[in-house]
């Protein structure tokens, strides 16, 4: 049903990353394939350092400069100015085009700390309006009256004399709802979040949260949710990916992840997730810690930390199995050779609890 | 930021004003009173004593001492020109001085700021080995030494420019002593850009800046030098001052006609009316200097223009400045 | 997974036992000396100037024992000599030739010929007086890096003893000593330094009282930021708690946490200090003859610069060899102690 209504905004095949560092080449990304669509909620979910960032630097093009793609698309579909439907390959476009056409006016990130990310010696006003003026999207005049409403929009008060504030004349969550206007301003069709309310204080991170939904919901844009906190992922997402050591290792709808996980690793994430009603349960912990990319990774790379590890494992990377047509799972325990393996008990109860919730709740 | 500019002003007069005490209870232990001259009797000192306040108990003096230079008259100089105000001694010597130093000063901010953001923006390439070879010899290597270097080989060997300073050629005959006293100023100010900007360039509002758009020169002028450029205002300071100290040296080369070359001739000579006269007046420079800087530094952050406190977390302070000039937290890769 | 893929019949199994225990490979690694000490070496341009350094410091040590000259003797008859050295000389260099320009033009004069002195070597020459300026170089390097080496270590305590104390206690104790400390600098260093020496006979003792004035700041400024940084962590923390004296927790607990950064502040000071000392000497105010240093030979050789290069180029070549390896040095050693400034 989907396929005639889903409209594929971008589509990443087969990206390899390499940064060069100083001890040596660290291959970051490993081959991942993703799919984001028009006013879906797609997140990556991962420890950090599993790649999520880098993945999603690349698709806007300010990679780190050390950083190098080995192999791999990234095409963005976009409606042209001349009102045609483009599509382009993002590692394939020049600099200066991909920030003349593409950064900021169609594709726009907020990033994790809005202490740091906003430039300290500019009024908090030109920011905003300085990319609807490079864009040539609007006279300064009317900038400034949309840069007034985007802060309205995004719940500043007294917008139009916090436009002449510099950024250490806010707080943290207000500077967080400035760096969203900024991303807002020139209407983009997708928009990037990388761990955007890791920075605030809890309370905070839900008001954010909300608004960055209700955006969504509004504009039907796409949003990547980029996280390591399962429990926004649970609250916001349509799609999940769940990334390890540079791959994405488990995808599917946000139901498929939750209540039918298939991979050691999600099942891993999910048993350490923190939750409220289950104090009484020791926090568990998957056990060592992720592989050093600097080496090569031969078979499995999460198989060092699998309870359930197979020979295979050793050897041979696992290639995605399909488990529906939205549902895929890199592990070898999906392959009908393989022994049955049963989610760890502790994950079932969890589940058990969460389904009666949803019920309970819906 | 008024009670910032307040509170820097006072802290300033008084430094100076404790500089002047020292200065002037120095001069007490100097030996050789003005009138140590054995033809006079005692009486005749007294007398003398008295008409020039002598007798008078210190806390008096000093006052007077103050009033004195307040008014801008430190005394006569014994021993270079006999008798001779010493105020008019330095107002011959001002010109000479104001202009190496000032070319050397333009130059050196100019050039540096220049290798500084080259080095950065072309990282890893020829330009910032070159700029990083510069700075390091620059910051290594006295000023003297370069002095000497150009005196002999531009000067002497090439008979290119003047060897010393002459009134028949005003401008060839400052362009040496003035690259020579350049030097330091220079490759410190390209080592600080370079980390400054560095810094700045990987930045997240650099990045969000980019992922605006926004590319090429303005992504560069408005966000980045910007940024850059404001610490660098703090260094200027301590690098002036450096420069003063270098002046004596280079002003001695190049017989410049100049304070710096004044204040040697004094010591040699050991007039100290004249180096204690001139000591105040580099204090008293140093000190201005500092405050401008200060203050010029608050009006163009806006994180400090801002605050009523005057003083924003991580801005650098009075001291690590020189610490900062000479060890930039970040070094070439 | 389109390639044929070879299955092997245990390749479903479970493996045995638990799983690999995972050593951390990206953190471990052997101790902070031996890593210090690792990343030091791989920097060639510090190893080159350390190297350097040693040299220098040997032939400060031997250099005027090397020959049968002495740092004062004068030889008046002698005066004026340009650089022989055995061997080279049949080269063509340094043979003590030397073209003097005169007002009727070049005139090539060589002291040893004219003289008739076939035995006697003066390696870098000898000076106006007739000294031999080999010897007084090496013997200038030892008094110049004797300053600036005692001068560093007295700073550094110093420095360190007031910037500990006063990032330890702070408060009213705090703000007394950083006002003194910001008078202190708000006074510039060469008026400091320029009255210190006309009050008491400039020598090697006041110099380096003069050094220490002016610049135990810049060591304290940073012996109390790293203590306003580690007075608040764990380790000192509990030691608090365990009933640690003052003393121990300034000196034995958090001493050592810095003690990179203080050494490394140390060799950037050695550096000021040899061009402080020079400074001074050149403009007068250095140390009395017939003792010398290199500021002072530098001065001596200036006034026939023109006419006699070879008298000025020995000292100067090792003053700024000095300087430049010792900053190099110094930058390659914070690099050694603290990497995270050269991976950004």
């Amino acid at each position: 049903m989907e396929n005639q209504t889903r409209k594929k905004v971008m589509e990443i095949r087969n990206l390899s990353i390499t940064f060069r560092t100083a001890v040596g080449p660290v291959h970051a990304i490993r081959g991942v394939d993703l799919d984001m669509h028009r006013g879906e909620t797609v997140a990556i979910v991962g420890e950090s350092g599993s790649g999520k960032s880098v993945t999603m630097k690349a698709a806007m093009g300010i990679m780190d400069k050390n950083g190098q793609v080995d192999s791999g698309t990234i095409f963005y579909t976009y409606l042209s100015d001349d009102k045609t439907e483009k599509t382009v390959d993002i590692l394939q476009m020049k600099k200066k085009e991909l920030r003349r056409h593409i950064n900021g006016k169609r594709i726009a990130m907020i990033f994790q700390d809005p202490m740091t990310s906003l430039d300290p010696t500019m009024m908090i006003g030109r920011q905003i309006i300085e990319g609807m003026l490079w864009h040539k999207r609007a006279t300064r005049k009317a900038a400034w009256g949309k840069a007034v409403k985007l802060l309205e929009e995004a719940g500043i008060d007294d917008a139009e004399k916090r436009m002449k504030n510099y950024p250490h004349q806010l707080s943290g969550g207000m500077r967080q709802r400035v760096v969203i206007a900024i991303a807002l301003a020139c209407d983009p069709d997708l928009l990037i979040c990388d761990e955007p309310t890791t920075a605030l204080d809890v309370t905070i991170q839900a008001k954010i949260l909300e608004l960055i939904q209700r955006i969504q919901k509004e504009r039907n844009i796409c949003v990547i949710y980029i996280t390591h906190d399962l429990g926004v992922v649970a609250k916001i997402a349509d799609y999940v990916n769940v990334m390890y050591a540079g791959r994405i290792i488990e995808k599917g709808t946000v139901d498929e992840i939750f209540f039918d996980p298939r991979h050691p690793y999600t099942w891993g994430l999910l048993s350490a997730m923190p939750d409220m009603d289950m104090s009484n349960e020791r926090l568990f912990a998957i056990p060592g810690s992720p592989p050093n990319l600097l080496h090569d990774i031969q078979g499995d790379a999460f198989a060092p930390r699998n309870p359930f590890a197979l020979n295979i494992d050793k050897r041979l990377e696992p290639p995605m199995f399909r488990i529906s047509k939205t549902h895929f799972a890199a592990t070898w325990l999906l392959d009908p050779r393989a022994p049955k393996v049963e989610m760890p008990e502790i994950l079932k109860n969890r589940i058990q609890a969460m389904r009666e919730g949803e019920i309970g709740h819906g | 930021m008024k009670s910032f500019i307040f509170k820097r002003i006072l802290i300033s007069v008084f430094t100076l004003l404790a500089i002047t005490l020292l200065l002037f209870l120095l001069l007490q232990l100097m030996p050789g009173s003005p009138f140590n001259d054995e033809k006079l009797n005692d009486d005749q000192r007294a007398v003398l004593n008295t008409k020039y306040g002598l007798d008078q108990p210190l806390p008096v003096q000093f006052c007077k001492y103050v009033l004195n230079l307040v008014k801008g008259d430190f005394g006569v100089s014994y021993n270079i020109s006999k008798n001779t105000p010493i105020s008019q001694l330095v107002q011959s010597r001002i010109p000479a001085s104001v202009k190496v130093g000032g070319m050397a000063v333009s130059l050196g901010a100019l050039t540096g700021l220049l290798l500084g953001i080259v080095a950065a923006l072309k990282r890893g390439t020829f330009w910032d080995s070159l700029s990083t070879v510069i700075s390091v010899l620059g910051v290594s290597v006295p000023s003297y030494v370069f002095a000497l270097a150009l005196s002999y080989f531009v000067g002497f060997k090439l008979n290119l420019l003047p060897m010393l300073y002459n009134m028949k050629e005003p401008f060839a005959s400052i362009i040496l002593p003035s690259i020579a006293l350049s030097m330091f100023t220079m490759a410190s100010i390209a080592r600080f850009t370079r980390n400054e900007m560095l810094e700045v360039l990987g930045s997240e509002y650099m990045l969000l800046a980019e992922s605006k758009g926004i590319s090429g020169a303005p992504l560069i002028l408005r966000h980045a030098l910007r940024n850059a450029l404001i610490p660098i205002v703090t260094v200027l300071a301590p690098l002036i001052v450096d420069l003063i100290t270098g002046s004596l040296v280079v002003e001695k080369i190049f017989s410049i006609p100049g304070i710096g070359s004044l204040l040697v001739t004094a010591i040699q000579s050991n007039d100290y009316n004249v180096v204690i006269a001139l000591s105040f007046i580099y204090s008293a420079l140093y000190i201005a200097i500092m405050l401008v800087v200060d203050i010029l530094y608050g009006l163009i952050d806006p994180r400090i223009r801002l605050s009523k406190e005057g003083g924003a977390p991580g801005r650098p302070g009075f001291i690590t400045r020189w610490a900062r000039v000479l060890r930039p937290k970040r070094k070439a890769v | 997974m389109s390639e044929k893929t070879e299955f092997f019949p245990d390749d479903f199994e479970r493996i045995a036992g638990e799983p690999d225990a995972v050593v951390d490979s990206g953190f471990t690694s052997d101790s902070y000396w031996r890593d210090v000490r690792r990343r030091f070496i791989t920097n060639r341009g510090a190893v080159i100037a350390l190297v350097f350094i040693i040299l220098i410091v040997f032939f400060a040590a031997f250099g005027p024992v090397m020959n049968q000259y002495s740092y004062k003797d004068q030889n008046l008859s002698q005066k004026n000599f340009a650089p022989r050295i055995p061997l080279l000389e049949k080269l063509g260099i340094f043979n003590g030739d030397e073209a003097l320009k005169t007002t009727m033009g070049v005139k090539n004069i060589n002291g040893y010929r004219d003289k008739n002195l076939p035995d006697v070597y003066y390696w870098f020459g000898s000076d106006t007086l007739g000294r031999d300026i080999w010897t007084r170089v090496w013997e200038g390097a030892r008094i110049s890096l004797g300053i600036a080496v005692v001068s560093a270590l007295i700073n550094m305590t110093l420095g360190l003893c007031f910037g500990l104390i006063s990032g330890y206690f702070g408060g009213l104790t705090d703000s007394i000593m950083q006002r003194f400390a910001e008078i202190n600098n708000g006074i510039p260093r060469l008026v400091i330094v320029t009255l210190l020496l006309l009050v008491f006979r400039p020598g090697f003792v006041t110099i380096v009282l003069a050094l220490v004035i002016t610049d135990w700041i810049s060591m304290s400024r940073i012996a109390r930021a790293e203590m306003l940084k580690l007075k608040e962590q764990e380790f000192v923390l509990a030691s608090r708690t365990l009933g640690a004296n003052h003393r121990t927790i300034i000196f034995r607990e958090v001493l050592p946490n810095i003690i990179g950064q203080v050494f490394t502040q140390l060799m950037f000071s050695i550096p000021t200090a040899i061009f402080m000392e020079a400074f001074l000497s050149f403009v007068g105010l250095g140390i009395p003859v017939p003792q010398c240093s290199l500021g002072s030979l530098i001065n001596d050789a200036f006034n026939s610069f023109t006419t006699h290069p070879y008298q000025i180029i020995p000292p100067i070549l090792v003053l700024a060899l000095l300087m430049l390896c010792f900053n190099i040095l110094a930058d390659g050693l914070r690099e050694a102690f603290d990497p995270k400034l050269k991976e950004m």
